[in-house]
């Protein structure tokens, strides 16, 4: 992005923060998170704040709006925009500049918007508000960033409530509310973080677009360096709350100084080497011709036809955007929603369709491991208990040698056994409980585990790492894995075979490197190619192209 | 383990509300069990004039019939919180385990005991009560059970609305697909966290199971004479109040008292378990 706009007459910085300090609450007590970070950011410039979780990007980001999260506080240093100190700015002050000057977009759209009222009754009420614009011009004005923002009917999409449209055109309604007064700067928090990757590339494109156009200053938060890269002019990384390295965008990308950086563009360059496979063995797992709906034979068909196979120590992933039905391909294969038609073999032996139906052993057998560690361990039970419970549940280990076989299933998971036996979910980390799910599941001594986008709620770096565990786990144990997921950089890493779903059918399937080599199948193309990748130029590259393609 | 020091070091970080609250709900529970030794006279023996005042020989003077006010004081708290207490954890067992089947298997299951549920409840509890120990009689047991049902309504919605928030959790579903059975799924994933919310809710459902049986007690259908207990207390001396006496507002006091002690500990232990945190 070629953003030159330090020319004016107006002085050339718009927001600077000096020896930023910031102080969160935990235990009663406060805990220094920001520890003196220094941002100057130019009129028209977008700088990339990146990190992984407690990072402090997002305080970072936020404190530039003058304001702290409850919990948090502004301790030290200066915070300057526009010749207008807001630590000492009264609270009036800091609000008339709040949604005119400096505005705000949320990570989850869903939840930020109000769900009672319709799109453009909340895009105009700061406009007026603020008293910038009539109702009728603010409306005139939504419908026009609407269409800048490629929404599909801009002149009724604004008339709908934020239920009836989707996540990603809620996200780009959002950006358009944040554009209603032409502010000079733009906190964007996460914004494409719960999105799927080929909706992702649309908002980003429509972000990119409008931010140049207006000449906005903008900070981008995010966890994801490849799309940091396509936003940003200048790039910060950031890690417990100390600047790490800063840089142009290219340049960082190119010549990352500092080994955390490096690591951070390295991720995702993980890969499993994939064998040929053993036809003459019976398949772990067969899916016949399954269909299945919510709501009975009358309801609403979520899958149609699903043929495919898993073979001993092999891994297949499932791919496809939200609402694919990928997960209820999971639910029905282990009972959890019992198929309209249609059979699951297990080595040749056809499973109850029921989950209550099936024996010990067909359910031993068959493991899962979630999205959520947080949800899907019990907050009540210590890490011993939720281990043990399925040793001694299939296996009927007890006392001393349940115990032993306790600390074997976490060294083998790489925590310390001394350490963690006792310890409640709630003193773990995100990546150290989905680990703990991991020895769950391990501990049944299952030949199958269905990962249902299993590092999908964590950063980048520990994704990484519970990706290669698994891995190893399947190289020692020859467990198979179905592995569903929406992202496809973790698909490259440990796929053997690919399954693409779309709309509840199999668009495509088969080794992963067939898939992955041209020619694809038209939905797999949008969605490789809709994978940011670690290059700054990759976004434009890639709209440039599609728009070739659209054109003939 | 170390549970009794953690539970000093917790009692010594109570506000004084806490503290309060646990120091009368101690001396109530003292008081009910040592009623024989630390009273002068037996529970329904009659030792004197009726309505003699207070003084050397009654401390509290003397009922209406003549019996010793402060050994009926102390009787009545062994009846009246003995029965409350009983009484409520029976409200609880039934309304809990009710409650959590509902949530926990749903379908058909939940929708038959909601509607039971429903029923009971849309009649006033009072006269429903009224209604039925005029039918059944007075005797313990019959009153024990008749107010347990009744209450155990407001603990089965309560415990169905949290086992609900519980069911959807992940944990929960890893339990069925391990092929648990029901029973564990409710004892080991649902009780232990929906237990904070429970507790609290026994403090107060104890509160209104004893002022209900008070209640039962003043309109002379709950506790029978000659047993002691506060509620006929109250009823039996109450023309005392006209000449200016006091007297009769004792067991009502003692009752507001008991009320309010366990109120404050059940706000407490609310403070305490909402963070979800397992001190070491």
């Amino acid at each position: 992005m070629s953003n030159k706009s330090g020319s004016g007459a107006k002085t050339d910085i718009l927001l600077e923060m000096r020896g930023l300090t910031i102080e969160g609450q935990a235990d009663e007590q406060w805990h220094e998170i920001v520890h003196g970070i220094d941002i100057e950011l130019r009129r028209g410039e977008v700088l990339g704040l990146i990190g992984e979780s407690g990072a402090g990007k997002s305080t970072i980001g936020i404190a530039g709006m003058g304001y702290a999260r409850p919990g948090c506080r502004i301790v030290g240093g200066s915070i300057v925009f526009d010749g207008i100190d807001l630590i000492t700015a009264s609270e009036e002050t800091k609000r008339k500049l709040r949604g005119s000057r400096i505005a705000y977009v949320a990570q989850s759209a869903a939840a930020s918007f109000n769900p009672a009222h319709k799109l453009i009754d909340q895009f105009t009420e700061s406009p007026v508000q603020h008293g910038i614009k009539a109702r009728i011009e603010a409306e005139a004005d939504a419908k026009t960033l609407y269409r800048r923002l490629q929404l599909p009917d801009p002149d009724t999409i604004g008339y709908r409530y934020p239920h009836q449209v989707s996540g990603g055109q809620l996200q780009r309604a959002m950006t358009a509310m944040a554009m209603s007064c032409r502010p000079d700067l733009i906190v964007f928090d996460e914004p494409t973080t719960a999105l799927d990757v080929t909706t992702q590339i649309e908002v980003l494109a429509a972000m990119k677009e409008v931010v140049r156009q207006f000449n906005t200053a903008a900070i981008y938060i995010t966890h994801d360096l490849a799309v940091v890269a396509q936003m940003a002019d200048r790039i910060m990384v950031l890690r417990h709350g100390h600047l790490v390295e800063e840089g142009r965008a290219h340049e960082i990308m190119a010549r990352p100084k500092e080994d955390y950086t490096r690591q951070l563009i390295a991720v995702r360059t993980f890969r499993k080497e994939s064998e040929g496979q053993n036809d003459a063995e019976l398949p772990i797992l067969k899916v016949e011709n399954l269909s299945a709906s919510y709501g009975g034979s009358g309801g609403l068909i979520v899958l149609k036809n699903i043929d495919f196979e898993i073979r001993r120590a092999r891994t297949v992933a499932v791919v496809g955007e939200s609402g694919s039905g990928k997960s209820t391909l999971a639910r029905a294969i282990t009972g959890l929603l019992p198929p309209l038609q249609g059979r699951v073999l297990y080595k040749g032996e056809e499973l109850p369709p029921a989950l209550a139906r099936r024996g010990l052993d067909q359910l031993r057998r068959l493991q899962m491991i979630y999205q959520m560690p947080d949800t899907a361990l019990n907050p009540r039970q210590r890490v011993r208990d939720i281990i043990g419970r399925p040793l001694g549940f299939y296996l009927g280990l007890k006392g001393a040698k349940q115990e032993g076989r306790i600390k074997e299933l976490l060294e083998m998971i790489e925590l310390e056994p001394k350490e963690f036996i006792n310890r409640f979910p709630g003193e773990l980390s995100g990546g150290q409980k989905q680990r703990i799910c991991i020895a769950r599941a391990l501990a049944a001594e299952p030949e199958l585990i269905i990962c249902d986008e299993v590092t999908s709620a964590l950063d980048q770096l520990v994704a990484e790492e519970i990706l290669k565990l698994l891995q190893r786990l399947q190289d020692e144990l020859h467990v198979s894995y179905m592995f569903i997921t929406h992202d496809l950089a973790t698909v490259k890493a440990i796929a053997d075979e690919i399954v693409v779903m779309l709309q509840g059918e199999i668009v495509e399937q088969g080794a992963k490197q067939e898939i992955l080599t041209p020619p694809h199948h038209a939905y797999t193309e949008l969605l490789l190619s809709s994978v940011p990748e670690m290059d700054s130029g990759w976004l434009d590259s890639v709209l440039e192209k599609r728009k070739a393609i659209a054109a003939t | 383990m170390g549970n009794g020091v953690a539970l000093l070091k917790l009692l010594r970080q109570a506000p004084w509300s806490a503290r309060f609250g646990l120091f009368v709900i101690f001396l109530y529970v003292f008081m009910a069990v040592f009623a024989p030794v630390l009273t002068p006279y037996a529970e329904t023996e009659i030792v004197g004039a009726e309505y003699e005042p207070w003084g050397e020989e009654f401390m509290l003077g003397t009922d209406n019939l003549g019996r010793d006010m402060l050994t009926r004081l102390f009787y009545g708290a062994r009846n009246t919180i003995g029965i409350a207490f009983i009484t409520t954890c029976l409200a609880f067992l039934i309304g809990a385990v009710g409650g959590f089947l509902a949530a926990v298997l749903g379908g058909w299951m939940d929708q038959v005991l909601a509607r039971i549920v429903d029923v009971v409840m849309a009649i006033p509890a009072l006269i429903f009560a009224l209604l039925i120990l005029t039918v059944v009689g007075t005797s313990v047991p019959a009153l024990i059970l008749v107010i347990a049902v009744l209450d155990s309504t407001r603990v089965f919605r309560l415990a169905r609305a949290v086992a609900m928030n519980i069911v959807v959790m992940d944990f929960v579903e890893v339990a069925r697909l391990r092929g648990e059975k029901l029973w564990w799924v409710i004892r080991k994933e649902v009780l232990p966290n929906a237990l904070p919310p429970l507790v609290a809710e026994f403090g107060l459902r104890f509160c209104f199971v004893f002022l209900f049986l008070s209640a039962l007690s003043f309109l002379g259908l709950g506790i029978q004479p000659p047993t002691a207990d506060w509620g006929s207390m109250v009823r039996d001396n109450a023309t005392l109040i006209t000449f200016g006496d006091v007297t009769p507002l004792l067991p009502a006091g003692a009752i507001a008292l008991l009320t309010v002690g366990v109120n404050f500990v059940v706000d407490w232990f609310l403070h305490k378990t909402s963070g979800l945190r397992d001190e070491q």
